[in-house]
């Protein structure tokens, strides 16, 4: 469950937690365009590291470290699959620059979970939920979408209780082959979905009971406003997007494996 | 038996729930560890089937520390109910959801059967066998829930809030039945609240807190020291309240027991009678 513990908001104060969560989407969606435009390892590897100052500067780099972590499984599967599908579609040869295509594909991987971890882990789900709202999004969405938010880390521990009730009875996660080790997983699954099911129609009531929907016009305690820091991001921001289309354009990337003398 | 050896435990998150616990419970004991939230029951008992690993110190069951077994392995020996039957029911019957931990420690299909027909009648739960858990009410998906843990017949069972959810007449069934199985010699250890339920039930009290055990001893010696209790965000047992404030010298002060303060307090009268 590790990789959720790097989504998971906690409340500190730094310049990056108080800038605009609308801003940091942005600019989210903005290394996202960046990541997606580039398919070699010198621009992505850039992008990484370009990042670093953001998670310093928000002081969460424990959190961040063990979402990266959570992510190496999937990262090494991305890999392979990569590595595996130019391997057969190109007469069964394994040469440098698939390896290397391979390790952009990951990387690749590694900056979106990267951004993405950075905005959850700086942006407290209320702030998110105005955010959505201040966007004209329908308060039902944004409802929605905060609450899905909310309950991942609640899920989570739910699901790591699950897991330990029917590991007291006998249940070995990690044993039999292949089908056998998804098979072991329906004990854990049906629980935490029948209880997902149980906690949304609960919190449905709840809702309604404190009038939920009464009034077509909500008003908010906080309004959410931007100040000179987004404006700074909104430069940044900016910064990429221009940086990404000129070099996209007008400069020849060189790849890793050109300097080690590989064609 | 159970031996714990100055065990500190801290969550990944930081969060130091034991700071050295130190604790035997013997062959056939019943023990019942109580303390605010947060005061580290539940992190305690987890480690008593390997759920949880020490960070410092050592847990044995049986002179085989935790740490160097698997949960599988130790859970034969080691029951655990959860506080929320919710969290492990899954199956279609109440028959398979016993037949679950059986099939994993691997016993004959013949067994199997003979099992839960045991279990299923032990806790009057007969007439539900080809019923879903889903089906059932709160009360009932707790005993099934304890039904598919005594199906193996562990030496030693857990039971973590048994209390939660049921009532009066479940209580007392629920207190017969541990008496029964501490009479045939398994040790109960039981994570609660309930100061009444424990009070009539007498066994020894671990009182816990913020990750420390604060006392242990009889029942009727912590469940009526008001000083102890009072840190700890327990109430006093309502017998005990009585005889702590009906200011007798003659009366002692270390009454739990309804019966016991039947008796005493009987007698008091009729010497006053006399008078």
């Amino acid at each position: 469950m590790s990789v959720f513990d790097g989504l998971k908001f906690r409340k500190v104060y730094s310049p990056i937690h108080n800038l605009d969560p609308r801003m940091k989407f942005v600019y989210v969606i903005a290394i996202f365009a960046a990541a997606i435009a580039f398919y070699s390892v010198i621009p992505l590897l850039a992008l990484f590291i370009f990042q670093i100052p953001f998670v310093l500067l928000a002081r969460v780099q424990k959190q961040w470290l063990r979402s990266l972590r959570g992510a190496t499984f999937l990262a090494a599967f991305i890999f392979l699959v990569n590595l595996a599908g130019n391997f057969f579609t190109q007469n069964y040869t394994l040469t440098v620059a698939n390896v290397e295509t391979a390790a952009a594909m990951t990387l690749r991987f590694v900056v979106l979970v990267e951004s993405f971890s950075v905005f959850f882990l700086t942006t407290s789900p209320d702030h998110l939920g105005l955010a959505l709202e201040q966007s004209r999004v329908p308060y039902e969405f944004s409802f929605a979408f905060t609450t899905a938010v909310r309950f991942v880390p609640v899920l989570a521990e739910e699901a790591q209780t699950i897991m330990d009730a029917q590991k007291a009875r006998g249940l070995e996660l990690e044993k039999g082959n292949f089908m056998k080790r998804i098979r072991n997983y329906i004990p854990i699954l049906i629980p935490l979905i029948v209880s997902a099911i149980r906690r949304s129609l609960e919190l449905a009531e709840a809702m309604e009971s404190r009038a939920w929907g009464a009034t077509k016009k909500r008003t908010n305690l906080y309004a959410l406003k931007l100040h000179k820091g987004d404006f700074a991001l909104l430069g940044i921001i900016i910064g990429i997007l221009i940086l990404t289309v000129y070099v996209y354009f007008y400069v020849p990337i060189p790849t890793v494996r050109s300097f080690f003398g590989y064609p | 038996m159970l031996t714990v050896e100055d065990v500190h435990f801290s969550y990944q998150s930081g969060v130091e729930a034991l700071k050295g616990v130190s604790l035997i419970v013997k062959n056939g004991e019943f023990v019942a560890i109580m303390g605010q939230n947060g005061a580290g029951k539940t992190t305690l008992v987890k480690h008593f089937n390997g759920l949880l690993k020490p960070t410092r110190g050592k847990v044995r069951v049986d002179d085989v520390e935790t740490t160097k077994t698997s949960v599988a392995s130790l859970a034969r020996n080691v029951g655990f109910v959860f506080q929320n039957p919710d969290h492990q029911l899954f199956s279609e019957t109440v028959e398979e959801e016993i037949a679950f931990a059986l099939k994993n420690f691997g016993y004959a299909p013949e067994v199997i059967e003979n099992r839960i027909t045991w279990a299923l009648n032990l806790l009057g739960l007969t007439q539900y066998r080809k019923t879903s858990p889903f089906m059932l009410s709160g009360g009932e998906r707790k005993r099934v829930a304890l039904a598919s843990v005594l199906a193996w017949d562990p030496k030693i069972l857990i039971l973590d809030e048994p209390t939660i959810g049921q009532d009066h007449q479940q209580k007392e069934n629920l207190r017969q039945f541990i008496m029964q199985m501490q009479s045939q010699g398994r040790t109960i250890v039981i994570v609660t609240h309930d100061v009444e339920f424990v009070a009539e039930c007498n066994p020894r009290v671990v009182l816990m807190r913020e990750g420390k055990i604060v006392a242990d001893g009889e029942g009727k010696d912590i469940l009526t020291d008001p000083a102890l209790l009072e840190v700890s965000s327990i109430v006093l047992p309502q017998i005990a309240q009585i005889f702590t404030q009906l200011q007798v010298p003659s009366l002692p002060k270390n009454v739990i027991d309804i019966y016991e303060a039947k008796t005493l307090l009987l007698r008091l009268l009729q010497r006053r009678q006399r008078l």
